[in-house]
């Protein structure tokens, strides 16, 4: 069974409805034991890092997450959580990845909204999907480059636009919104 | 490297869309979700649905309506017209929506534009503006174009965006059904007054005018209903020719 993690946040319908298309059910789930005992999970995550840190808190999940051992899937907000600290609301993460997220500069445009193209994929996520492939993105704040970076997109200078640290896999763009290459990507996941 | 985006337009009257739609390959025309299907083939890189209706049951009727998309389309989509309040934007964004658009409701309770960002986050708060020039003023206008107000069309920009938009989609009453190009100026300027993304609307009739908005008119999406839905301009063409600019679009080439 496939379990998204249910804390309130973010718009968790159109990541089922990517899943049903590929012939996958899913269960939205906040109960921990279901959490446990799914084969893979995908963390989504939207809105401000504070209130969903807050709200992991409230249903007892933020010690969760980072004890998973099978494929965890984070999503946008739900990879920046990942890692140590982020600038918004100077918030502690889950600190399953040394990194402190940062916020874009003023030297672009914020947020940074639509499709950008990913570079230098590395690893099973991105298998068949082609160098310059793009995705869409929707994020005021980013994960800077480091060891983990398993993608990058340039905006404001190149990023880490998805992470992979053990059995965790972390994408900025929303695999569930990025028509065919998304659809691969999330593919790939579930073929972990 | 960010792309520009395309972004069909389709108008919404009780489930159905309305205005004349010529577009090859349907069914049935009036269907929102076959059309938005076929757009999302043609690598439209987002849909807007702006809901005209002035029915009882059109909060029920819409919230249906998004969920059909959701599940059909894998691109991100925005909702608008008549959205008033939290429970509002709630029901569409649970549904699927990816965005909402509000306009009228921002202009006379700005307070709204905070309270939807603080609970959803800005990233699905667009605010529509529709203005024109009056004596050389770009004046915001309500109820599609008909009613004028006081307010600058560049202060109001800055004030939402303060207020939290993540977005503008800004429509000249000058220039839409013109088919004779965007307002460049205007949107140029509203980029360099603001640090959100701008969108264009109104105006597009050929594919030079797409790449003026993007060059002369920095915007960072155009939007257009009937050039496309009457097939006179065709999507794939369309990026084509903006790539040919050196201009960065989607391509899928998975």
């Amino acid at each position: 069974m496939l379990a998204i993690i249910d804390y309130g946040a973010g718009n968790t319908k159109s990541l089922q409805f990517a899943l049903e298309r590929l012939g996958v059910n899913s269960l939205l789930t906040s109960d921990a034991d279901q959490i446990n005992s799914a084969d893979k999970v995908i963390f989504p995550g939207q809105g401000a890092a504070g209130s969903a840190m807050q709200k992991l808190k409230h249903f007892g999940l933020d010690q969760l997450i980072s004890k998973l051992q099978q494929p965890v899937l984070g999503i946008c907000l739900g990879m920046q959580l990942f890692c140590e600290h982020t600038e918004e609301g100077d918030v502690q993460g889950l600190g399953i990845v040394k990194k402190t997220v940062k916020r874009f500069s003023t030297e672009v445009k914020v947020p940074q909204m639509g499709w950008n193209s990913i570079h230098n994929l590395k690893g099973e996520l991105f298998e068949g999907i082609t160098d310059g492939a793009y995705m869409y993105l929707v994020h005021s704040y980013f994960v800077p480059n480091s060891t983990e970076t398993v993608a990058n997109a340039n905006y404001d200078g190149s990023y880490s636009v998805a992470l992979q640290k053990d059995n965790f896999y972390g994408v900025q763009f929303h695999p569930e919104k990025s028509s065919k290459a998304g659809s691969r990507l999330l593919q790939n996941f579930l073929a972990l | 490297m960010l792309s520009k985006r395309i972004i069909p337009c389709l108008d919404i009257k009780d489930g159905r869309t309305v205005k004349g739609i010529n577009f090859v390959n349907l069914r049935d025309a009036g269907d929102p979700v076959e059309l938005a299907t076929q757009y999302a083939l043609e690598q439209a890189d987002e849909l807007v649905f702006l809901d005209i209706s002035a029915t009882e049951q059109k909060r029920k009727t819409l919230a249906d309506l998004v969920l059909k998309v959701a599940a059909a389309i894998d691109i991100p989509f925005t909702v608008g017209g008549g959205i008033r309040s939290v429970e509002d934007v709630s029901i569409l964004l649970k549904n699927g929506a990816d965005k909402v658009s509000i306009n009228s409701a921002a202009v006379k309770n700005p307070s709204l534009i905070n309270k939807l960002s603080e609970q959803f986050g800005s990233q699905c708060i667009v605010v529509a503006i529709d203005a024109k020039q009056i004596d050389g003023q770009w004046k915001v206008h309500l109820v599609g174009g008909k009613v004028p107000t006081e307010l600058d069309l560049f202060d109001w920009a800055k004030e939402v965006e303060q207020r939290g938009a993540g977005e503008i989609l800004f429509t000249s009453m000058d220039h839409d059904g013109t088919k004779q190009g965007f307002a460049n100026n205007a949107l140029a300027r509203l980029s360099t007054e603001v640090n959100i993304p701008i969108i264009a609307s109104g105006g597009a009739g050929t594919v030079p005018h797409f790449i003026d908005t993007f060059t002369k008119g920095k915007a960072d999406a155009a939007l257009a209903a009937s050039v496309f839905h009457f097939g006179e301009i065709s999507i794939p063409e369309l990026k084509k020719q903006l790539n040919q600019q050196q201009l960065a679009v989607r391509i899928d080439e998975l």
